[in-house]
């Protein structure tokens, strides 16, 4: 298999297919993937293993590639957050949120805001990640061998996307979150909701904790499993609960205190150790776990600013800032933000002209994530591998973008 | 600032032709590094303790446009420690020869997370990184030709006889 590019150029890929030819009698190639449940989408894994020891672990991604850096030259600003949603399709609202945070900070409009249109983003965007976190714990229960949290967790993350269906239109893929505004505001009795929902799911997850978390079976499949330790997930660029699983508190949320978080009350979760050791599989497992608890703390007060300080009036109107035509000045702009998976961020370069950005690209957090996962699974068992990889939690629509 | 800081280690460490051109007026400032000095460039401010740039945000692969037979590469870098970003762009003219890629020095020596981020320049660019441990296509097929966010890129009629309709 050969493409027309001159051969100077070709120097890694005849290096990939000689270490391919060159595995010895001892040792397999197995395939793991793109069609595996266990890989979490399209992802292809070459291992190369002797006996049930992997000794390297060759990723192959791209299957799930939808073009979306060059779909965005050919769209307005607008018309590219329904294709955010389709990059981390699980956690939609956290993507359109950064992106829209971007094209709004090269519009220079960021701080004209109304406060009621950040308090809901934010609490539409905490309600999202808690349904991306409920899909990660409960598929790497089900990739351990326990069946039931997947159930529970499928159940609770179902009365979440009912209430983001609710509010607005779509199950999955909202585009919810526009230039300047919102699509619209939240219906009424939206906050009664959220309310009833995190008094139905705070119970839910001492549950899920007594069943999971500290099951001694799930702790002896992923403690001390796939130790990554903090400098090796700095230097791979990995960010989210891959980077405080390895005992970081860093969180964009708090670094860059970006929309109205420096208004909220929430911890930072990180890995502590309470069994097994710091960048273990349990570890950021639990990073997730606390994080849905403190999400449901962030929801309680925007739920509280949204009934009292910031009500619902008659003049409000979500989309009374949205620019009828979004026209950036010339500029780059490098805009981050966190996502369920870690650091999003959309690179733009505006032309000044118009109101198409002349190159975006996206830095999706599970891209980074999963580039560490050679690295960390060497001489692993392939069942520790696939535990390995339930723990980083990847989109594959991210990925690949 | 963090800029003028950067600026001025710069400088002294590797004399003033190290930096081509800068971008001070923007949001985010950038400065425009000579492109064979890029990976010393990023393992000083990496290792500095006064800039401590040690985590790679993302890094771009950029065609200027047909007009500018010009690509470059934006590096945005942050420090977790001391909290603060920057900027890096290296440019290079090239006339579109497939046979004579624009190439730039890997810096995946110093930032693991650049090894994929140029593997993704050179699948949608082709854009060459000397020194990358493995350099090929990771989003298309090995197989595949050209580069489909240069600007003046044509969508193949057809791949492995399948054809490709718009």
């Amino acid at each position: 298999m050969q493409n027309t590019l001159s051969h100077k150029y070709q120097d890694g890929l005849i290096a990939y297919q000689n270490k391919i030819k060159a595995v010895t009698a001892e040792e397999m190639v197995l395939n793991l993937g793109p069609q595996h449940p266990s890989t979490h989408g399209v992802l292809r894994l070459e291992l190369i293993t002797d006996g049930e020891i992997v000794k390297e672990v060759i990723p192959h991604i791209g299957y799930l590639h939808r073009c979306f850096e060059k779909h965005g030259e050919a769209l307005n600003y607008a018309q590219i957050i329904p294709y955010t949603d389709r990059m981390d399709y699980l956690a939609s609202m956290n993507n359109n949120h950064a992106f829209v945070m971007g094209v709004e900070k090269m519009l220079g409009i960021e701080n004209d805001i109304p406060k009621r249109v950040e308090y809901i983003r934010v609490l539409v965007c905490e309600l999202n990640r808690i349904a991306s976190h409920l899909i990660a714990i409960g598929t790497y229960g089900i990739d351990i061998g326990a069946f039931t949290p997947f159930l529970w967790c499928f159940r609770d993350r179902e009365h979440i996307m009912n209430m983001l269906e609710w509010a607005s239109g779509a199950r999955m893929l909202y585009n919810y979150i526009w230039v300047g505004g919102l699509f619209y505001d939240v219906p009424v009795g939206f906050e009664d909701r959220c309310r009833e929902f995190v008094n139905y799911f705070k119970p839910k997850m001492k549950e899920l904790n007594e069943l999971l978390t500290d099951n001694q079976i799930f702790i002896s499949r992923t403690a001390n499993v796939g130790i990554l330790p903090l400098d090796v997930a700095i230097n791979y660029g990995c960010s989210g609960p891959m980077l405080r699983g390895s005992g970081l508190k860093y969180d964009l949320r708090r670094v860059d205190e970006y929309s109205v978080y420096p208004e909220i009350e929430f911890e930072v979760a990180y890995a502590k150790a309470e069994v097994g050791s710091i960048g273990d599989c349990w570890n950021r497992y639990k990073v997730r776990i606390v994080e849905i608890e403190e999400s449901l703390k962030i929801i309680e007060q925007c739920v509280e600013k949204l009934t009292k300080e910031h009500k619902r009036t008659k003049e409000f109107d979500p989309r009374a800032l949205c620019p009828k035509k979004v026209v950036p000045k010339a500029q780059d702009f490098y805009c981050r933000a966190e996502n369920p998976k870690g650091e999003v961020g959309f690179y733009f370069i505006a032309d000044g002209r118009s109101d198409k950005p002349f190159r975006i690209k996206s830095r999706g957090p599970s891209f980074c994530n999963l580039s560490v996962l050679p690295e960390i699974s060497k001489n692993v068992m392939i069942a520790d591998l696939v535990a390995i990889i339930g723990s980083l939690d990847i989109v594959l629509g991210e990925v690949d973008r | 600032m963090i800029f003028d800081t950067v600026k001025q280690l710069l400088i002294e460490k590797f004399g003033p032709e190290v930096i081509i051109a800068e971008e001070p007026n923007q949001k985010q400032p950038a400065l425009i590094i000579k492109s064979d000095l890029i990976a010393d460039v990023c393992l000083f401010l990496r290792d500095h303790p006064e800039t401590w740039f040690d985590f790679l945000s993302c890094l771009s692969g950029v065609d200027y446009g047909i007009e500018q037979q010009k690509f470059g590469v934006v590096y945005h870098l942050a420090s977790i420690i001391k909290n603060h970003q920057l900027v890096l762009k290296v440019v290079q003219e090239n006339n579109r020869d497939e046979e004579n890629l624009p190439t730039f020095k890997s810096i995946s020596s110093v930032y693991k997370a650049a090894e994929w981020h140029e593997r993704e320049a050179f699948d949608m660019l082709g854009i060459f990184f000397e020194n990358h441990p493995d350099l090929r296509r990771i989003l298309l097929p090995d197989d595949w030709d050209g580069f489909p966010l240069r600007k003046d890129y044509k969508t193949a009629e057809q791949y492995h006889n399948i054809k490709i309709d718009l």
